[in-house]
This record gives structure tokens, C-alpha cells and sequence, in this order.
């Protein structure tokens, strides 16, 4: 279970987290919508622990230990998972190669043995498939003159082998036009299960019409301003954030 | 041509200070001022045949500047050369005077180290190599002397027509270190790679100085230089290409970018194209830069601890250089040697 407490980030000299509490338990996908500036990417970068995202105050923890005493390469292999809104191309570095060594990296992390370069690949081959990427893809330095769907295609494809128990997905749906969509959302509920948390932040209800939230919450200037069912969301899609702004100002 | 200065270990007027043009980046004189006493003679190492030996060919060696069978060569054939610049000296210094041609239509893989033991030693070795029409000379050279030392490499390369000179060095740097390539380029087909890459850490400086002069038309020079400094380290870049008047048709690229990972890190580079000829194609480019943040942030995301995100992304950033070598034995050897550094 995911529980965040009074959470405060500035980012620079600017507050952007003003106070934030949420919990997501267990095996719930709880969406985060709101308008532009709300927060929302800042929220991904401070549970995943990206330098200049610290907390001024408040408290995460997931499954109880406390996530903001950890490094982020500590958190991933604690099961913390961002889906990067725009991932970063890494020239020289094929995406084979990075997988397998963040993959035994989370692993030696936690005391487990390293999977051998075999079975590796035999994963690999299973997860491409699923997701309907072309293997020798992989074979390229990571990200580097993929299209924006192949990008988000890659994040999934990561997902599903290191197989996180914390999943953010920072605006999953940027950039897809309705067929990589559909492939990325699969891909996603495939990784649903009792044991897993997800946290789907995105502006537009969309996404949520794929991968169907348990709860959608509402942030605005900072805050956690509205909760609901799904039904949250496209109400949202019909009325706009106008009139949650004035009430979180 | 517009040539480097010579250096003459025995005499001290000849070491350059910053006040030298050439020399700006890389004063000698600040650490050396008066000529070093010689080297004694010593014993070739017995054991091991240096980080090339796998590859086989024969050895050329040289220890405390004397050569333990010849100096010189003349190369017909294909042929492997290890040539072995051995230093086993204590505050001394020694100087290393190499020659190899390469015959008409000959292929020479000419795998160079520059070996040092001891300490506080001077090492200066003046290369020539000679490549006559069509022939062709892969140089690669790996350097690992100590921290305290001082060395010099002067390496002039003659072309002939449609002769083809490629040259890929890998400096770990010392006290002051120094790699100059002088090449004279005769056009008519013939086609010169420069490479080189340098990982510096601790005090070490490296400078790799180049000169390329184009004398006639429709010549190729392509060249490629990547570092890596930490700690206070300093790498040094200078690369000039001069394009004679009537070297028309010549095709020159140059390039050089490097990675400060430190506070006190620090690269120089002097990239210069001179150009007297009118239809000529030169290009050059030089960055200097710190790791990509959001790239290092990306991979720890994802589990790899700081230290392997930053010596993967570093690794990655070098290997552009180590790419470009052939033939494939080579390359992978100084790939392992790079990796060990990183």
C-alpha cells in the first residue's frame, strides 16, 4: 500500500506540492487527473526520487518503509516504477543491454540471483511479441530515432520485465495515436494483479476509457481536491478543471 | 608544412614552455627545466608480451629508449609490428628514436604500447613512419605509464599517393603526457583517420596535438577524438588541418567532444581548419560537457545504482571511438582496456 502524507515539493524556489494525502491500497489503480501545472508529472518524480524533487515535508511510504529515505535506484528495486511522460533517449547504450543491467541490478539489490544472458533473452522474445515490437529493435542504442509510440511501447516492455509492484505512468497516452494505445493499455492490464499498485496520471479521461481505474482523484494547485469513482473522470471530460480551480486557489 | 617542434632531451633550451604556441596547454617546462640524467639500461621484462600479445605479429622493443634488435623496419607484405615502449626508470630519462616503412601496396598493423614502470621518469620517443603509394598503416596505441612521469611522443607520417594511414590512441595520461601526430598528406587518394580517446583521472594530463597538411588534391582526413576527465585531470586537444593552396578536392572532418565529470576537471581544445585552397569540403566540431542529468536520473529509475549509470553512459560515450577501429582483435582489446579504466 501506497500512503502519502501531507507531501510538499518545491521545485527551484516554487512550491508545487502544497500538502498532498493520498493512499493507494494494494492492487488498486487509482488515476491522477488534473489541469496543466497542477503537479501531476512533479508527483512522479518525487515518489521515484529524481534529484530536485525533494520533499520539504510530509511523508511515502509504500508497504510500509519509508520511500523518501531511499535513493531511486534503492526505490526501483524496492518495486517503484515510473513511466517517463517523454523517455529519455540513451545514445551508445542498446536497450537489451540497459534492461538486463537494470534488471540485475534490482536484483542483486535485493539479495536474488541474476538472471543469465539465455533466459534473459527468452523473456525478452516473450514480452516483444506480446507487445508486437520488432525484436531487432532492441538491438538499438536505447530510444535513440524511436517513434513516440515505439518509446512508449519500450516503457511497457520494461515494465513487464522487471515486473515493479509500484507503477507511475506519467501520460502514458501522449503521443499514441488509438492502435499503440490499445497495445500500451494491454500491456498495462496484463501487469494488473492483488499485488501491485498503480497511480495513472493523465489530462485527458482517454487512457482511463483502457485501463479502468478503481478511483480517480482530482489535483489541482497541489492538492488532492476531489475523489470519486470513475465516474469522476468523465464528468471531468465534460465540465473542464475550471471549477476546481478557484476552490484549490 | 607548419611542423611541431622537435625536443632534445639532452638539451634543455629545446623544452617548450606555454609561452610556445604549440605547447600553451602542455608546459613542459613547468616540471622540467634542466636536461634529465640518462636512463641506465634494463633488463627486458620476461614475463608477458604486453596488452597486444594475443594478436600475435612480431615484437619491436625498446627499453629505456634502447632497442633491444633494431630501430628501424621496413615493412613488405602483411604484417603485425607490437611495437613495445618500455620505461623501467627511476628519475631518469631516455629517449626512443623509431623508424617503419611501410613498402608500395604493403599492410602494416602496427599495435603500440607505451609501458612504464618506476617512476618520475622522462620518456621521449620520435616515431617515423613511411608509407609508400597504396600502402597501408593501422597505428593503434595504448598508453599506461605512471602518474609521475613525463613523456613525449613525436610521431611524423609520410604518405605516398592513394597511400592509407589510420591511427586510433588511447591516453591514460601521467604527469604530463603528450601524443603529437604530424602527417604529411599528398592528396591524390590517399586517406588519413586520426583518432583518439582519453580517460584521465587523479592529476593526469594527456594532449593529443595533431597536424595534417594537405600538399595535394582530392585527399581524406577523417578525424574523431572523445575524453573523459575526473579529479583534477586535464585533457588536452589540439587538432589543425591546413589545406595547401591547389589541395583542391580535399574532404576534412574533425571532431572532438569530451565529458568534465569533476569540479576541477578541465579540457582544452584548439580546433583549427586553415584553408588556402578554394574547392574543398572541411567541417569541424567540438563539444565539451557533463553527463546528460535526466539520462543518469532515467537509469537509476530504473535500478542501476549512480556509479554503474554513470561508467555505462560513459562507456557508451567513448565507444564511438573504439567502434571505428578494425580489424576486430584490436578493437577488442582496447575496449576491455578502456572498460577497465571507466
Amino acid at each position: 500500500m501506497l500512503k502519502i502524507n501531507n507531501l510538499h515539493v518545491s521545485v527551484g524556489d516554487k512550491p508545487i506540492l502544497k500538502g498532498l494525502t493520498l493512499d493507494v491500497p494494494a492492487g488498486e489503480v487509482h488515476a491522477i487527473m488534473g489541469p496543466n501545472g497542477a503537479g501531476k508529472s512533479t508527483l512522479g518524480y518525487a515518489l521515484s526520487g529524481r534529484p530536485g524533487y525533494e520533499a520539504a515535508e510530509g511523508a511515502v511510504s509504500w508497504n510500509g518503509e519509508d520511500l523518501l529515505a531511499l535513493d531511486p535506484a534503492e526505490r526501483a528495486a524496492k518495486g517503484v516504477f515510473l513511466s517517463f511522460q517523454y523517455p529519455i533517449e540513451i545514445p551508445g547504450v542498446p536497450a537489451l543491454t540497459f534492461v538486463r543491467t537494470a534488471l540485475n541490478a534490482q536484483r542483486r539489490a535485493r539479495g536474488e540471483e541474476e538472471v543469465s544472458a539465455p533466459n534473459f533473452l527468452k523473456l525478452v522474445r516473450a514480452a516483444a511479441t506480446r507487445l508486437k515490437m520488432d525484436f531487432d529493435m532492441l538491438k538499438r542504442p536505447l530510444n535513440v530515432g524511436f517513434s513516440g509510440g515505439e518509446k512508449k511501447r519500450m516503457e511497457i516492455l520494461q515494465m513487464a520485465l522487471l515486473e515493479p509492484s509500484l507503477l507511475i505512468l506519467d501520460e502514458t497516452d501522449s503521443g499514441l495515436d488509438i492502435d499503440a494505445l490499445r497495445i500500451v493499455a494491454d500491456g498495462v492490464n496484463a501487469l494488473r494483479s492483488p499485488e501491485r499498485s498503480m497511480l495513472v496520471i493523465t489530462h485527458y479521461q482517454r487512457l482511463l476509457d483502457y485501463i479502468k481505474p478503481d478511483r480517480v482523484h482530482v489535483l489541482a494547485a497541489g492538492r488532492i481536491v476531489a475523489s470519486g469513482g470513475p465516474e469522476l473522470a468523465h464528468q471531468l471530460e465534460a465540465e473542464g478543471y475550471d471549477k476546481y480551480l478557484p476552490a484549490a486557489a | 608544412m607548419s611542423a611541431l617542434p622537435l625536443l632534445d632531451l639532452k638539451d634543455a633550451s629545446s623544452f617548450p614552455s606555454r609561452r610556445t604556441e604549440a605547447w600553451k596547454y602542455s608546459d613542459l617546462r613547468k616540471y622540467l627545466r634542466e636536461a634529465p640524467p640518462l636512463s641506465p639500461s634494463a633488463p627486458i621484462p620476461l614475463t608477458g608480451g604486453g596488452p597486444f600479445e594475443a594478436l600475435g605479429g612480431e615484437a619491436m622493443v625498446f627499453v629505456n629508449g634502447r632497442p633491444i634488435d633494431a630501430g628501424a623496419r621496413v615493412v613488405c607484405g602483411e604484417q603485425t609490428v607490437r611495437l613495445r615502449l618500455i620505461s623501467k626508470a627511476e628519475g631518469t630519462g631516455h629517449a626512443v628514436a623509431a623508424r617503419l616503412s611501410a613498402r608500395a601496396g604493403s599492410r602494416l598493423l602496427l599495435l603500440e604500447t607505451h609501458e612504464g614502470a618506476g617512476g618520475a621518469y622522462v620518456a621521449h620517443n620520435r616515431l617515423e613512419l613511411d608509407l609508400a603509394e597504396e600502402a597501408e598503416v593501422t597505428r593503434i596505441v595504448l598508453t599506461d605509464e605512471p602518474e609521475d612521469a613525463i613523456s613525449v611522443t613525436q610521431t611524423a607520417v609520410r604518405l605516398g599517393r592513394g597511400a592509407r594511414y589510420r591511427q586510433t590512441i588511447v591516453a591514460a595520461g601521467a604527469k604530463l603526457q603528450r601524443l603529437e601526430t604530424a602527417v604529411s598528406h599528398p592528396g591524390h587518394g590517399a586517406d588519413v583517420r586520426l583518432d583518439g580517446a582519453y580517460v584521465l583521472a587523479g592529476g593526469r594530463h594527456a594532449d593529443l596535438t595533431s597536424v595534417v597538411d594537405h600538399l595535394g588534391r582530392d585527399g581524406t582526413t577523417s578525424q574523431l577524438t572523445k575524453g573523459v576527465v575526473k579529479d583534477t585531470a586535464r585533457g588536452v586537444f589540439q587538432g589543425k588541418i591546413i589545406v595547401e593552396r591547389g589541395a583542391d578536392g580535399t574532404d576534412a572532418r574533425m571532431g572532438h567532444h569530451a565529458l568534465i565529470l569533476s569540479e576541477r576537471g578541465e579540457v582544452d581544445a584548439k580546433p583549427e581548419l586553415i584553408i588556402y585552397a578554394d574547392e574543398v569540403q572541411c567541417a569541424h566540431g567540438n563539444t565539451v560537457g557533463n553527463l546528460d542529468e535526466s539520462a543518469l536520473f532515467y537509469m537509476q529509475q530504473r535500478g542501476l545504482p549512480p556509479d554503474e549509470a554513470r561508467a555505462l553512459l560513459t562507456a557508451a560515450f567513448l565507444m564511438e571511438v573504439v567502434d571505428r577501429i578494425e580489424p576486430e582483435g584490436a578493437r577488442e582489446v582496447v575496449r576491455e582496456w578502456l572498460t577497465a579504466r571507466l
